[in-house]
């Protein structure tokens, strides 16, 4: 029985990952800072890569790990473009929040 | 030569730009020179094409050169290109002939005008458009130069536009156009609906081979016959739609010459023999109702000019009438007959209005007939010319007009009695109006001396310059041409007597014979065998209106008949007037209404139902980002539930 527990299944996996995007997306809502927000959108991300992971595993399929390197290299190129952004705004008005930045309402 | 066909209309095309760019530098006379050069090199040209067909086979005598596809959409291909062939170049000749002729004459006419090189430009550019139109290979090229001399005519009716009657006149001609390039457009529509093209060739083709498959129907074919005869109507100025032609006397008068008697104006007779298969295969009716109205026309017309008092006026009641009796021979079937006739006519007429020019001009821009009398003493050379053209329109043998009426009045005996008896009082007329002309302008008393004495007792000491004079040479040389070929223009289409030699009778249909052969009426025998009498008829008819006009006009024996209701053209003008002023303009007006509230009404309600619906819905637009994050969410939820409960999957 202990060791059941102690040798981790891929549902666990699974249960993790549902976890952190779930902190990722109630961090999207609730939080106002953009340099928090961006941390829960990769956190939602990385929350996807691991039930990637975890599912090609299971699966014995290797497509599974080459998207989440896909998904890697595309995440490292938006923190880039994202962060330059939010130092360009931060810049412009100091502790700006994102309900501040609300010009391009209808 | 034959492939330096498109040379012919090029040639005006760049006179016209030519004087566009340095006509002001080149001024008065030496820009009406250079067109007058233009048009006349491409007369040169129409001769060596004209000479090379002679030299071919009958069965060779029809050359199309294209110059590049001009329209390729879908299943519609047109072409521009150009059509040798005998109908054709035999226009080409007599348009470029005679337009050189009038192009010189206008030099002098036009001197000293404050817009010389502006006139030459018109006319040039006119000359052009006269010459796609009657060298397109396709309905849709000859529509381009129908349109063309449609708009060239505009310009040079209302080129005197500072005088409000001549602006009216020019806007009066372009608008009644119009109506007659509706019934074009549906020709069109219909030959391209039924044949797929708007090729001459196909189309004639098509009617050629009628019934079969492949072939046009009779009723398709009715319906382009009559719809082209719609815009050959307008065009052409014959009834209901002749009424822009007599107010179009307001131009200047090489205009009226060219313009408004000899080329535009037989367009829409060319049109009709252009497509004579098409015409031939079409129900009965539809040549009845060609030759009836071109009858009527001939006959009401005439009717009108018996009591026209200005110069002008006469002749284009005149020419109305004249171009009656070529739609009569269309008709009839006897399409040479028609061409020969618009030859012809081309002749006398240009001459006459070019007479009428002179006198004009001789008297000191005066047009009524009522203040001239006596000319021929100081005008010998306008006079003699006129008096040359008198007898040709009047159908005096052997001059040009006798022939070529007499061959028309054969064809519509054969048709209908009841059209010949139309045709030869229209030719009675005829020769009393124009008698009457004569005597009035030129023969009786002096009445423009009585008109300037009383000038001069208003303080008017120069009394020698308002005398009538003989125009310049550039003025009176295309008038001795033309009277010339008014003389001798019979001998195109002489007729089968035994007493005229074999090689001179029927050269014109000889020569037609390619485009014709089809369409043309066969004459029957009796008609045939009668053609000697009827000619003696025809000949005591114009000497009877002569001699009832020397009657009434010069003798005095009789008391003349100019009822006020021919001098008002039946009143069908004010008729007309009043008829679009009133009603018609309110049917217009509610027309408009529709158009502004209906019409548009539909299409800006779609806008302000578009712009008011995103006006509301742009407000979910809030720019908030924890929003659209919850929107995402919600949507991924609900996609899910979807997913799982709704389809059942996993």
């Amino acid at each position: 029985m202990i060791a059941a527990i102690a040798t981790p299944t891929t549902t666990w996996y699974l249960l993790l990952g549902a976890v952190l995007f779930s902190i990722g997306v109630i961090g999207v809502m609730v939080r106002r800072n953009p340099l928090i927000l961006f941390m829960c959108v990769e956190l939602m991300l990385n929350a996807v890569n691991l039930t990637f992971i975890a599912l090609a595993r299971r699966l014995g399929d290797i497509g599974g790990q080459s998207t989440v390197l896909f998904v890697m290299v595309v995440a490292a190129a938006e923190v880039v473009v994202g962060l330059g952004i939010v130092v360009a705004i931060l810049r412009r008005k100091p502790n700006a929040t994102t309900d501040d930045m609300a010009e391009l309402k209808g | 030569m034959l492939d330096l066909v498109w040379l012919i209309p090029a040639l005006p095309l760049a006179g016209f730009l030519c004087i566009l760019l340095f006509g002001r530098k080149m001024g008065d006379p030496r820009s009406g020179y250079f067109a007058t050069a233009m048009v006349g090199a491409s007369f040169l040209v129409t001769v060596g094409v004209f000479l090379d067909l002679m030299s071919k086979t009958a069965e060779e005598r029809t050359h199309v050169r294209t110059l590049f596809q001009w329209i390729p959409v879908g299943s519609l291909k047109v072409d521009l290109a150009f059509l040798a062939d005998p109908l054709s170049i035999t226009m080409c000749l007599f348009v470029t002939g005679i337009g050189t002729l009038i192009h010189l004459y206008a030099v002098g006419y036009m001197h000293g005008d404050s817009r010389f090189s502006k006139f030459f430009l018109y006319l040039n550019l006119f000359a052009f458009s006269m010459l796609i139109l009657v060298l397109g290979s396709n309905m849709l090229v000859t529509f381009l130069g129908w349109e063309g001399v449609g708009t060239c005519s505009y310009f040079l009716i209302a080129f005197w536009h500072e005088k409000d009657s001549a602006a009216t006149a020019g806007k009066k001609a372009f608008i009644t156009n119009r109506v007659g390039d509706w019934g074009f457009m549906m020709a069109m529509f219909f030959a391209f609906w039924a044949v797929g093209s708007l090729d001459y060739s196909v189309i004639n083709q098509a009617a050629e081979t009628v019934g079969l498959p492949g072939g046009l129907g009779q009723t398709t074919a009715t319906a382009i016959a009559l719809f082209s005869f719609i815009g050959a109507c307008g065009k052409s100025a014959q009834l209901p739609l002749y009424l822009w032609l007599p107010d179009a006397m307001e131009g200047p008068t090489p205009v009226s010459a060219l313009i408004h008697a000899a080329t535009m104006v037989t367009a829409g007779v060319y049109l009709m023999v252009r497509i004579n298969p098409v015409l031939s295969v079409s129900s009965g009716y539809a040549g009845w109702i060609i030759a009836g109205v071109g009858a009527a026309t001939a006959l009401f017309a005439a009717t009108v000019a018996v009591a026209q008092n200005d110069i002008k006026k006469v002749l284009a009641y005149s020419t109305v009438s004249q171009l009656g009796y070529m739609f009569l021979a269309v008709g009839s079937g006897a399409y040479v007959a028609a061409i020969f006739h618009m030859v012809t006519h081309a002749f006398f007429k240009a001459l006459l209005f070019l007479g009428s020019g002179s006198v004009i001009h001789g008297m000191h821009h005066e047009q009524d007939m009522r203040k001239m009398g006596a000319l021929r003493v100081l005008m010998p050379i306008t006079a003699g010319t006129f008096i040359i053209g008198w007898l040709a329109i009047a159908g005096v043998p052997p001059f040009a007009g006798f022939w070529s009426k007499d061959e028309i009045l054969l064809f519509a005996y054969d048709k209908s009695p009841i059209l010949y008896v139309v045709g030869l009082a229209t030719a009675l007329l005829t020769a009393y109006y124009m008698t009457r002309q004569v005597i009035m302008v030129f023969f009786g008393k002096a009445r423009w001396r009585d008109a300037h004495e009383e000038h001069g007792a208003h303080g008017d000491l120069h009394a020698s310059d308002t005398t009538p004079h003989e125009s310049p040479v550039t003025m009176v040389a295309p008038l001795v041409v033309l009277a010339g070929l008014s003389i001798v223009g019979g001998l195109l289409q002489l007729p089968s007597w035994g007493w005229i030699p074999h090689g001179l009778q029927h050269r014109l249909e000889a020569w037609l014979e390619p485009v014709v052969e089809f369409g043309e009426h066969p004459l029957s025998r009796s008609a045939y065998d009668l053609s000697g009498i009827l000619a003696l008829v025809a000949i005591a008819c114009a000497v009877a209106g002569i001699a009832a006009a020397v009657m009434v006009y010069a003798k005095h024996r009789v008391k003349a008949v100019e009822p006020e209701i021919l001098a008002d053209a039946w009143g069908y003008d004010r008729a007309v007037s009043n008829f679009m002023g009133g009603p018609g303009r309110q049917a217009f007006d509610g027309v408009a209404w529709v158009d502004a509230h209906v019409v548009d009404g539909a299409v800006n309600g779609t806008g302000e139902l578009v712009r008011g619906t995103a006006g509301k819905v742009r407000k979910l637009q809030t720019g908030n980002v924890r929003t659209y994050a919850a929107a995402i969410g919600a949507g991924v939820v609900l996609l899910l539930v979807w997913f799982v409960v709704v389809r059942g999957i996993l």
